[in-house]
C-alpha cells in the first residue's frame, strides 16, 4: 500500500474480482432495491387487501400510457447513452463521453419535465392528490422518490462534465471507474421504473 | 508510511473536526453516543420516579425544569413538579429511540468499529475516508433534529421508539422531527455500512486471509450487512409516515378513524399492520445490530485474559454468518398479537426457535474458551465475563415471547422490557465497557485506574439486576409497560414494591456510572502511560503505537497466522502476535 | 474489458441490440395490458417482461454477465431473497382469515 494513497481505487482486488468503488457502488444498490422493495411491498399490501371496488381501474386513475410509456422509452435511450459514454471513455475518447454524458443529462430533465408538466402538475388540479386515495398515495410517493433519484444521478452527471472532469486529465482510469458507477446507478434508476410503469400505469 | 497525507498540515477543524481518519471519526462517534446514552439514561431515572411514587413531585427537576423551560412549559408537562403523562410517553419514546439509534449502534458500530476495525486488519484507514466523515456528520445532524424535536410544540415524538400507526399520524409535530431525525440517521447507517463492507474486503494485510481474520471483525462484517439489507424497508416506511402526516395520504390510515371524538380526515384504505411490518422487518435485524459487535468485543477481550485460543472460532464465524442470515426471517414474531393466521405464526415461531441456537453455540464457545484458561481478572475481563451469564438470561427470556402461547400473556408487558434490558443493558452495554477498558490505552496511550474500574463493575452489576430482574415478576403479573401509573390497576398496586425496588437499583446505577465518568475523564491526562501493547494482545492493533499516528502503522504488517496465537507450546511468550514472523 | 477499438465496436452493437429488445418489450407490454387475460394472467405477464427487460439492462448494461465477483453475486442474492420475502410474507398474515375481518380493519 503506497503512502497515503487507499489501494484498490483503480486496480481490481485478487479475492473480490473489482475496483473499491463498484463494490461499493453494488453495495449500495443492494441497500437501494430493498428502499424500492419497501414501497412495492407496501403498495402490494395496500392492493391485496383493498375491497372490491375501492382501487381505481385504469380510466379513473387517469395515468396515461402514452406519456409513461414514452417516458420509459426516453429512460431507456439514457440508459443506452449512459453506457455509450463509459465505452467512449474506455477508448479514452473524452470528448465523445462529454457528449453521451450530456444528452443523457438532458433525457432525464425531459422525463422529469414531462412528468411534472403533463401528469403531476394536471392530476393535481383536477383534485387527484396524494390524499385523494391509497392508489394515488402510492403513484405519488413512488414516482416521486423515483424521481428525486432521477435528479440526484442528474446532479451527479453535471459534476462529472463539470468540476469533476479535471480527474481525467490527471487520473484518467480513476475517472473511467467513477463514470461506470455513475452508470451502475442511473441503470438501477431505469431499472426501478420499468417495474413501476406496468404496476402503476398498466395494471387495474 | 507514517503520519503524512499528501505532506499536508491540516488546521484544527480538518484535524479534529471535520477529519477523515478513521481514529478521529471513531473517537467522534463514540464521544457522541456516551453523551447521547448519558442523556437517555436520564430521561429513564426520571421516568422511574413517576412509576415509584406516581403523582409525586420530582426532586430538584421538578423545580428546576420548569424554571429553565419557562411557565408554560411547566403548566403543560410539569404542573407542581409532577411529570405529566404527555411528557411521560415521550420521555419513554424518546429514551427507546435515543438509546438504540443515538447511543448503542453509533458506539458499537461507529466508535468500536471505526477505531478498532481497520487496525485489526492492519488498513491505513477505510476505503472510503470522506463518506466515513459524511456518515458520521449526517449521524450528527440526526441527533440534534432528535434533541430538537423536545422543543416542538406538543413536545417530542410519544408514539414509543416503535411509532405505531394510527396513534403515530396522529400525533404532535414532534413525530415529523422523530421521522427527519429517523432518515437522517438511516442514511448515516447505510453509508457506514457500504464503507465497512468494502474496507474488510478490500483492505486487509497481506496474509490476513478472512479465516484469520479477529472475531471482532467478522462480528462487524456480519452487522454491516444487517444494516445494509434491512434499513432501507424502514428509511421507505418512515416517508410513507411522514406523507401521512404532512401530505394527509393513507398509507397507514384505515376509513373514519376517530380519535378524541373527532373524525380524522383521511381517505382511508390504509394499513396500521403495513407499518408494523416495515417497521420489525428492520427493527428485528436492529437487534442484531445491537449484540453482535458487543461479542465481537468480548471475544476479543476473553480470549486475551485467559491466554488461550478461542475455542470454535470456525464454529463461532459461520454461526454470527447464520445468525445475521436467520435475523431477517423472525420479524413477524413482533406482531404474533396482530391476529395473524395460526400457520403464518407458526412460520415465525419456529424460525424465532432456530435462531436461538447459533446464539447458543456463540455463547457455549466462549464459555468453554473459558475453561482451563489462566484467567486474569482486568475491569474489561469483569465486565465480559459477566456479559455471559446477562446475555443467556436475556436469551432465554425470549424463548416464551418467541412462542405465541406464551406471547399472550407476556406481549407488551414487564417481561418484555426485562427481557431486552436484559440483553442490551447488561449485555451490549457492558461489552462497550469492556471495550472501552480494554482499548482506551490504544486510544490515549495511557490506561484507566483498574481500582475505579473494579469498583464501576461491582456496583454496576449489582444495581443493573435490581432494576431489571423484578421485571420479569411483574410482567408475569400483568403488569403493562409504557403505563404511566401503574397502581391504577390492583394487579399494578400488588407490585409497586418491585417498581419501586427497580427505581432506586436505575437511581444507584445511575451513581456508579461517576466511577466511570471520573475514571474515563481522569485517566485521559493521569493515567498511567502505556506502550503498544499492554495486555500482550496478538491482534494486529496492538502492534501499532499508542495511540497510532495518522496511516497507523510504522510499516504495513504482514499477517503470518491465526488471530488468538496464547500460549502456543515451546514460546517463551504466552502469545504469539499475528505479525510477527517466525523465528 | 479491454479498450481496444474492435472489441468496443461489438459491444456498441450489442447495446444497440439491447436498445430494439427493450423498445419491443415496452411495446409489448402496453399490448398485452389492453388484452384481458384475467388479473393474475395480466399481472403475471406484465412482471415477467418485465423482469426479462431488467435481466437484459442488469446482465448487459451493468456488466453482470461479465461480473465474476461473488460478493456482489452473493449480495444480490440475499437481496433478491429479502425482497421476495418483504415483499410475500406480510401478505400471507392476512391469507386464511376471514375477509371480513381483514376488510373492517383497514376501513
Amino acid at each position: 500500500m503506497s503512502a497515503g494513497v487507499l489501494p484498490y481505487t483503480v486496480e481490481t482486488h485478487p479475492v473480490t474480482g473489482v475496483y473499491s468503488g463498484k463494490l461499493g457502488t453494488w453495495l449500495f444498490l443492494a441497500s437501494e432495491v430493498m428502499l424500492f422493495g419497501g414501497l412495492f411491498s407496501a403498495y402490494v399490501l395496500l392492493r391485496v387487501g383493498a375491497p372490491e371496488g375501492t382501487w381505481p381501474t385504469r380510466e379513473e386513475a387517469e395515468l396515461s400510457w402514452k406519456i409513461g410509456g414514452f417516458n420509459t422509452l426516453t429512460l431507456i435511450i439514457s440508459s443506452v447513452t449512459m453506457v455509450m459514454a463509459w465505452a467512449s471513455l474506455k477508448m479514452h475518447n473524452f470528448a465523445k463521453a462529454r457528449i453521451y454524458l450530456i444528452i443523457t443529462v438532458l433525457l432525464a430533465l425531459l422525463f422529469i419535465t414531462l412528468k411534472l408538466s403533463l401528469e403531476y402538475y394536471p392530476h393535481w388540479h383536477e383534485g387527484l392528490k396524494p390524499s385523494t386515495s391509497v392508489f394515488f398515495a402510492c403513484y405519488y410517493t413512488m414516482t416521486g422518490l423515483h424521481a428525486l433519484h432521477i435528479l440526484g444521478g442528474v446532479v451527479v452527471m453535471l459534476y462529472f462534465i463539470g468540476p469533476g472532469a479535471s480527474l481525467w486529465k490527471t487520473d484518467p482510469e480513476h475517472y473511467t471507474n467513477r463514470i461506470e458507477c455513475t452508470g451502475l446507478y442511473w441503470h438501477f434508476v431505469d431499472l426501478v421504473w420499468i417495474f413501476l410503469f406496468p404496476v402503476l400505469y398498466l395494471m387495474n | 508510511m507514517s503520519d503524512h497525507d499528501q505532506g499536508h498540515h491540516h488546521g484544527f477543524l480538518r484535524t479534529y473536526v471535520f477529519s477523515t481518519d478513521h481514529k478521529v471519526i471513531g473517537v467522534q462517534y463514540a464521544v457522541t453516543a456516551l453523551v447521547f446514552l448519558f442523556f437517555g439514561f436520564c430521561l429513564m431515572m426520571m421516568m422511574r420516579w413517576q412509576l415509584a411514587y406516581p403523582g409525586h413531585a420530582i426532586p430538584v427537576l421538578g423545580d428546576l425544569l420548569p424554571k429553565l423551560f419557562g411557565k408554560d412549559w411547566g403548566e403543560t408537562n410539569m404542573a407542581g413538579g409532577v411529570m405529566s403523562p404527555d411528557l411521560y410517553n415521550s420521555f419513554g419514546a424518546m429514551h427507546g429511540t435515543i438509546m438504540i439509534f443515538l447511543g448503542v449502534v453509533p458506539l458499537i458500530v461507529g466508535g468500536f468499529g471505526n477505531y478498532v476495525m481497520p487496525l485489526q486488519i492492519g488498513a491505513p484507514d477505510m476505503s472510503f475516508p470522506k463518506l466515513n466523515m459524511a456518515s458520521y456528520w449526517v449521524y450528527f445532524t440526526g441527533g440534534v433534529v432528535m434533541l430538537a424535536s423536545f422543543f416542538a410544540p406538543g413536545g417530542a415524538a410519544s408514539s414509543g421508539w416503535t411509532s405505531y400507526a394510527p396513534l403515530s399520524v396522529t400525533a404532535t409535530q414532534g413525530q415529523t422531527w422523530w421521522l427527519v431525525g429517523m432518515v437522517l440517521l438511516i442514511t448515516s447507517s447505510l453509508l457506514g455500512s457500504v464503507n465497512f463492507i468494502v474496507t474488510i474486503l478490500h483492505l486487509r494485510a497481506k496474509g490476513m486471509t478472512m479465516f484469520r481474520l479477529p472475531f471482532f471483525v467478522w462480528a462487524q462484517f456480519v452487522t454491516s450487512f444487517l444494516l445494509l439489507l434491512a434499513f432501507p424497508p424502514l428509511e421507505a416506511a418512515g416517508v410513507l409516515q411522514l406523507m401521512d402526516r404532512v401530505a394527509g395520504t393513507s398509507f397507514f390510515m384505515p376509513q373514519g378513524l376517530v380519535v378524541s371524538g373527532v373524525v380524522q380526515d383521511y381517505a382511508g384504505g390504509g394499513s396500521p399492520l403495513l407499518w408494523q411490518h416495515l417497521f420489525w422487518f428492520l427493527a428485528h435485524p436492529e437487534v442484531y445490530v445491537l449484540i453482535l459487535p458487543a461479542f465481537g468485543i468480548i471475544t476479543e477481550i476473553i480470549a486475551n485474559n485467559t491466554r488461550k485460543p478461542l475455542w470454535g472460532y470456525r464454529t463461532m464465524v459461520y454461526s454470527v454468518i447464520f445468525l445475521g442470515f436467520t435475523s431477517f426471517l423472525v420479524w413477524a414474531h413482533h406482531m404474533f398479537m396482530t391476529g395473524m393466521g395460526t400457520s403464518i405464526s407458526a412460520f415465525f415461531a419456529t424460525t424465532t426457535m432456530i435462531i436461538s441456537i447459533p446464539s447458543v453455540i456463540l455463547l457455549t464457545c466462549l464459555l468453554i474458551t473459558l475453561y482451563r484458561g489462566s484467567i486474569r481478572f482486568n475491569t474489561a475481563m469483569l465486565f465480559a465475563l459477566s456479559f455471559l451469564p446477562m446475555f443467556a438470561i436475556g436469551g432465554l427470556t425470549g424463548l416464551p415471547l418467541g412462542l405465541p402461547a406464551s406471547d399472550i400473556a407476556l406481549h407488551d408487558t414487564y417481561y418484555v422490557i426485562g427481557h431486552f434490558h436484559y440483553v442490551v443493558a447488561p449485555g451490549t452495554i457492558f461489552a462497550a465497557f469492556a471495550g472501552v477498558y480494554f482499548w482506551f490505552p490504544k486510544v490515549t496511550g495511557r490506561r484507566m485506574s483498574e481500582k475505579l474500574g473494579k469498583l464501576h463493575w461491582f456496583f454496576s452489576f449489582i444495581a443493573i439486576n435490581v432494576v431489571f430482574m423484578p421485571m420479569f415478576f411483574q410482567g408475569l403479573a400483568g403488569v403493562s409497560r409504557r403505563l404511566y401509573d401503574q397502581t391504577l390497576y390492583s394487579w399494578g398496586d400488588a407490585m409497586q414494591g418491585w417498581t419501586i425496588t427497580s427505581s432506586w437499583g436505575a437511581w444507584a446505577l445511575g451513581a456508579a456510572q461517576i466511577f466511570f465518568i471520573v475514571n474515563f475523564f481522569s485517566s485521559i491526562k493521569l493515567g498511567k502511560r502505556v506502550t503498544e501493547n499492554p495486555w500482550d494482545a496478538t491482534t494486529l492493533e496492538w502492534s501499532a503505537p499508542s495511540p497510532p499516528p495518522h496511516g497507523n502503522f510504522a510499516s504495513v504488517p504482514t499477517v503470518h497466522r491465526e488471530p488468538y496465537e496464547y500460549s502456543v507450546p515451546g514460546m517463551s511468550t504466552d502469545f504469539f502476535p499475528q505479525n510477527v514472523s517466525e523465528a | 474489458m479491454s479498450g481496444s477499438h474492435a472489441d468496443m465496436s461489438k459491444h456498441v452493437k450489442m447495446y444497440l441490440g439491447v436498445l430494439s429488445a427493450l423498445f419491443v418489450c415496452t411495446i409489448l407490454t402496453v399490448y398485452a395490458s389492453t388484452v384481458n387475460m384475467g388479473h393474475a394472467t395480466n399481472m403475471t405477464v406484465a412482471l415477467l417482461i418485465a423482469a426479462f427487460k431488467a435481466s437484459l439492462v442488469a446482465m448487459i448494461f451493468m456488466h453482470l454477465k461479465w461480473e465474476g465477483s461473488k460478493i456482489i453475486w452473493i449480495t444480490l442474492a440475499l437481496c433478491a431473497l429479502f425482497f421476495s420475502l418483504l415483499l410475500f410474507l406480510p401478505m400471507l398474515t392476512t391469507t386464511g382469515l376471514p375477509a371480513s375481518t381483514v376488510y373492517s380493519s383497514w376501513g
